[in-house]
């Protein structure tokens, strides 16, 4: 039962992270139908410049650990919002309404010159920071000896995951953005003659994915403490499936998809093996979909003959 | 009066608008600098080092300063020269008033480095190693030059002798009157291209001499390799227009099946690659039955699963596939029987009664891919013309026609998934039986996606685009080996601009699989691109 | 066009018994029995929304009725003797070819019933293989014989001379039809490239291609200027009586209805509300209702007048 607890807490710290990224997936597939695959490149940039940021600010002598996390939590997403907004104009937006596999391309394209571009300008090997967040509470005290711990960070994963998720239903559901956005997940071309900048609530969606991808990707270096250039592939591939099982265009599916995901890699790490934990994840991805071909949470596709 | 009226092409539209630096051109500049230098910056400009296990910053504002200015000079030019001047409606290539003179000048100077290269002895070499003294982006640069000036003059030769051919045996091309040189040469193209390719690729390891002949015939084996995948894959997607992501488990399905019976059995490859494919086509089945009902996205990213859950399986079944170590020692390709052997009896070399040279065995090798991949060509370009091949295509066009119709889908969309994870099986048998070994290293994500991106630069369901992609998408990569770091930067870079300024691939459109009269190509933008 | 003399010598072909599609809450088709004779060219009309196209995708395959029958007798009605045994016995069909087969679409798959039952149809929003040529549309249409003279492809593959043969008389074949809807000079051009009218005509020359029992046409006037819809009537005419075909047909253009149909077939509320000769129809006033509707306070008096 400890051990059982114990999984839980890492499950749903890990699928926290996944969902997130799965925000932006989910996001950008809904407003342009496209799969974003450079989306984890997008994360890996976040997690790169959250380092970077974060170095700076120790640097610059700014030592209060929950000071120096948030502001660099506001750097990381101001400037990996950018770095969506450049890759949707760059890579995409010329695209818009083209053949639906160049985009496809493009996005791989992207994904493989990101990659070489922080491996060339950060260097290829592996990045290790030191926690910045030590210690937490133990839950239980097991007879047999195993502790439940739940630490300080993955509260601060849990706790931001949650506040960021609020923030951006309210924006998607009660601003004239979010409103903008779901007219354009609608239909373009009618959002367009009703007044909606399609091109700037195009752009915006890919700089709040983007943003929320820099949260976890914040999160995911303090949490794992490494990160390196490599990261956002198997990260992105994650979400992407995560995106998926929770039915890809639907926000609350992606969180979901994303927490089930963490949970399944954790627990099949925790009570089979370890080697095996992707094949699980994506077993599971498939058996869903195969029964359910929308995802859990996503509309059924109904073909009008 | 008369004599000031324009005439009816006025020269309006014949000259292009002045290019100008003007005041919003520089804003527009400034702004680009702003916003590179900002991403750049966050990037760039603080390299992350670890020094005594301990990170630490190390500033290089300096490379994200010009890497900012480039981008926006960058912009600068190409506002200034094209994108002022394509406002109008323009093409691209109208904008280039002298592209003519340039093409012929290039042709020119192919032609001549050409016959340079094939005429005058000792020229290659002293080429190859003066270049070997160049190293870095110039020596890449000069070396992709001279891959690009010996390809055009090799498929221009190739061409010409076609049409040589061709007249001796009295068939006079169409269109081929007036007109100019350039023209009359490149009449009939789309017939004469292929069959010089075809002529390019049987003569190959007989064109080049020396330390460069090795490495163009290993080259070409290479892609060969690719063209023999990406035309497996052009069935799935092109044909069929069913996005598959995980094609390179097929490939690996193949490259296992071949080195684990001939290293547990010692069959022979010619055994083994029939079994190899049908192996691959049994695992496309199996893994093309549970996702017939899924379409679009949904399938690409199950197909994509399933290749990664065949990657981690290889990997992990440490007894059967040796795991991340692979398959060692695999038995290399005999020539019928015979090795390909320094020493011992019965070698290629003493039956033939010739000198042992390692060539013969890559010379074997390129034309066991050259035949396989002739092979898969001919079985597709005949599928295309039997009711199969046309149900495949309708598939991609409307399902719920099809169904209307009497076709039924599930036999059509597994028949698609089989034949081309048999073809992807056939290259697997063959790169493990040319590289001796083999680990899930070779089987990633990133394959597929390659071998997906060849296919859709060719344009979708071309079978000569995809030897095109393959050529350029694979060929560059092992010039620009060199440049190892840059190369993949390129590479994705390239993508990008490539599927930007063709976004239906280098050959868009389709030949129909009857006619009644005459046989016209379908333009792209008539053709559907699936949804399954 | 009713004809009374051959009303008597017209059987039936398609029987639906209490048919009832549910999507959710909605009834989109409500115990519905419809009887379509075979010769005759039906005619299913009826407000938006009344539930035709859903009755046809039922027809069709394309949608699984929830409940009810629907069955179609190849030969002659005497076939429907057979029907209880089929029914009862869990079976799709008496016999898979042949006169005297019945069928029960409502348990078939919708490419089964286009290649066994043979009923072919065309769609709303026509459904053509847009970058494929006019010919190459009409002979995928032929897929069910080609692909078994091409012995299932293998044959095909090595070019035996049989499916050479059957590959000419099938291009043949759809010439003739090309000739039969005036777009045999387009033969070679892609069916995207094909203005409306003769999109929907190719759409009903592709349908005849799979050599059809009964031919469903959903909305063919649909879109047609008032000379494409006097071509198009003289068209369905003619390969009717050439043939031995019938047609069921979904339209809205009364002209069309009212010139070539035999029977007429009134939907609404996914119910049949009236049947019979156009002539019939015309003078119904619950049709006339219900296409025109009547006010609120008028629908007591309606009502009590058609008997409802």
């Amino acid at each position: 039962m400890d051990y059982f607890a114990q999984q839980l807490i890492n499950g749903l710290t890990l699928g926290s992270i996944y969902g997130l990224i799965a925000i932006g997936y989910t996001m950008v597939y809904g407003i342009v139908g496209m799969i974003n695959f450079a989306h984890g490149e997008v994360f890996m940039i976040g997690a790169f410049i959250a380092l970077i940021a974060i170095l700076s600010l120790f640097a610059l002598g700014i030592t209060a650990v929950p000071l120096a996390l948030l502001l660099a939590l506001v750097i990381a997403m101001a400037l990996t919002g950018l770095w969506g907004w450049a890759i949707e104009r760059l890579a995409y937006r010329p695209l818009r309404n083209s053949f639906r596999l160049a985009p496809l391309i493009t996005a791989i394209g992207m994904s493989i010159a990101l990659q070489t571009f922080v491996a060339l300008t950060q260097g290829a090997r592996s990045k290790p920071l030191p926690p910045v967040i030590r210690g937490g509470f133990t839950l239980s005290e097991g007879d047999s000896g195993f502790a439940v711990s739940l630490s300080y960070m993955q509260i601060i994963i849990i706790v931001t995951t949650v506040a960021v998720m609020a923030a951006f239903s309210y924006l998607i559901n009660s601003t004239s953005l979010g409103r903008a956005q779901r007219a354009c997940e609608q239909d373009r071309k009618m959002a367009a003659l009703c007044g909606v900048n399609v091109d700037r609530t195009i752009s915006l969606t890919f700089v709040i994915g983007a943003a929320l991808a820099s949260v976890a990707g914040l999160m995911f270096l303090a949490y794992y403490g490494v990160i390196d250039f490599f990261v956002g592939f198997v990260a992105g591939i994650k979400a992407f499936t995560a995106a998926v099982l929770g039915g890809i265009g639907s926000l609350p599916g992606a969180m979901l998809g994303g927490l089930l995901i963490g949970l399944i890699e954790v627990f099949w790490a925790g009570y089979f093996t370890a080697q095996y934990k992707d094949v699980a994840a994506f077993s599971i991805l498939a058996i869903v979909l195969i029964f359910m071909p929308s995802g859990l949470l996503g509309r059924p596709e109904v073909e009008k003959v | 009066m008369t004599d000031t009226l324009q005439p009816e092409t006025s020269p309006v539209t014949r000259t292009l608008p002045r290019a100008a630096i003007t005041a919003d051109v520089i804003k527009d500049a400034g702004i680009t600098f702003l916003i590179a230098l900002l991403l750049f910056g966050s990037i760039v400009g603080l390299r992350t080092e670890t020094v005594n296990g301990v990170l630490v910053l190390m500033p290089q504002f300096g490379k994200a300063l010009a890497l900012a200015a480039a981008v926006a000079v960058g912009r600068l030019l190409l506002d200034v020269f094209i994108w002022r001047r394509m406002k109008d409606g323009r093409t691209f290539t109208s904008l280039i008033p002298s592209a003519l003179p340039i093409l012929k000048g290039a042709g020119a100077l192919a032609v001549v480095f050409g016959l340079a290269l094939y005429s005058i002895p000792g020229f290659r070499a002293s080429l190859v190693a003066g270049a070997g003294t160049v190293h870095g982006a110039l020596g890449a640069v000069a070396d992709l030059l001279t891959f690009a000036c010996e390809s055009t003059f090799l498929v221009m030769a190739a061409m010409a002798i076609v049409r040589a051919a061709r007249l001796i045996i009295g068939q006079t091309p169409e269109e081929a009157v007036g007109q100019g040189m350039l023209r009359r040469f490149t009449a009939d193209f789309g017939r004469e291209f292929p069959i010089a390719l075809l002529l390019i690729a049987l003569v190959l390891p007989a064109l080049t001499a020396g330390p460069s002949q090795r490495y163009a015939i290993d080259t070409a084996t290479q892609i060969l390799i690719y063209v023999m995948l990406g035309w497996g894959l052009n069935i799935v997607v092109g044909l069929a227009g069913l996005l598959d992501l995980g094609y390179v488990a097929f490939y690996a399905v193949g490259a296992y099946t071949y080195a684990l019976i001939s290293t547990q059995f010692g069959w022979s490859f010619w055994v083994c690659l029939p079994l190899a494919g049908f192996f691959a086509a049994l695992w496309g089945i199996t893994l093309g039955f549970p996702v017939l009902r899924l379409r679009g996205d949904y399938l690409a990213i199950v197909t994509m699963a399933f290749g990664e859950i065949i990657r981690i399986v290889l990997l992990n079944w440490q007894s059967l596939t040796g795991g991340p170590n692979g398959i060692n020692r695999i038995p290399k390709l005999t020539f019928f029987g015979l090795p390909f052997d320094r020493t011992g009896e019965g070698t290629f070399a003493s039956v033939f009664g010739l000198k042992f040279d390692p060539l013969h065995r890559m010379v074997f090798l390129y034309y066991v891919i050259l035949a396989l991949a002739l092979l898969t060509n001919f079985i597709t370009l005949r599928l295309r013309r039997l009711p199969i091949g046309r149900a495949w295509e309708a598939l991609r066009e409307d399902e719920i026609a099809c169904r209307s119709v009497g076709i039924n889908t599930v036999t059509t969309k597994l028949t698609a998934f089989a034949i081309g994870a048999m073809f992807g099986g056939f290259a697997g048998s063959f790169f493990a039986a040319r590289q001796g070994f083999i680990s899930p290293e070779s089987f990633t994500f990133m394959e597929s996606a390659l071998v997906l991106a060849i296919v859709v630069l060719g344009g979708l369901g071309s079978q000569l685009g995809v030897v095109i992609a393959a050529v350029i998408l694979i060929g560059s990569a092992e010039r620009f080996r060199d440049l190892e770091d840059y190369r993949m930067l390129i590479f994705g870079l390239s993508m990008v601009l490539v599927m930007i300024w063709r976004p239906r691939g280098l050959m868009s459109g389709r030949t129909p699989s009857a006619f009644l009269k005459a046989r016209k190509n379908i333009s792209g933008s008539f053709v559907k691109e699936g949804r399954g | 066009m009713a004809d009374g003399a051959s009303d008597a010598t017209r059987d039936d072909l398609l029987r639906v018994e209490n048919l009832t599609m549910r999507f959710g809450g909605l009834v989109a088709v409500d115990k519905l029995s419809f009887t379509a004779r075979r010769g005759d060219i039906t005619a299913i009309i009826g407000p938006n929304g009344a539930g035709k196209t859903t009755f046809f995708n039922c027809i069709t395959g394309f949608y699984k009725p929830t409940e009810g029958r629907v069955a179609l007798a190849h030969g002659s009605q005497a076939a429907f003797e057979a029907l209880p045994a089929a029914t009862f016995g869990g079976k799709q069909w008496s016999k898979a070819e042949g006169a005297g087969a019945v069928f029960l679409l409502e348990r078939m798959p919708g490419f089964e019933i286009a290649r066994l039952a043979r009923v072919a149809r065309t769609f709303q929003n026509i459904r053509l293989f847009a970058g494929m040529t006019l010919l190459e549309n009409l002979l995928v249409a032929q897929h069910t014989v080609l692909n078994a003279a091409s012995g299932y492809t293998i044959g095909g593959l090595l070019g035996l001379a049989s499916f050479k043969r059957a590959e000419a008389e099938a291009i043949d074949k759809a010439a003739y039809w090309l000739r039969e809807i005036g777009l045999i000079d387009r033969a070679d051009d892609p069916a995207g490239d094909l203005p409306y009218g003769a999109q929907r005509r190719l759409e009903i020359a592709r349908a005849m291609c799979t050599d059809p029992v009964l031919l469903c046409l959903d909305e063919p006037a649909a879109g047609l200027n008032p000379r494409e819809s006097a071509e198009l009537n003289a068209l369905l005419l003619k390969i009717r009586e050439e043939h031995a075909l019938s047609i069921l047909l979904i339209e809205h253009d009364m002209g069309v209805v009212m010139q070539i149909s035999d029977r007429i077939a009134v939907l609404d509320y996914g119910q049949k509300i009236a049947g019979g000769t156009p002539e019939e129809i015309r003078a119904d006033p619950r049709v006339i209702a219900a296409y025109l509707g009547v006010p609120d306070d008028e629908v007591e008096d309606v009502e009590a007048e058609v008997g409802l």
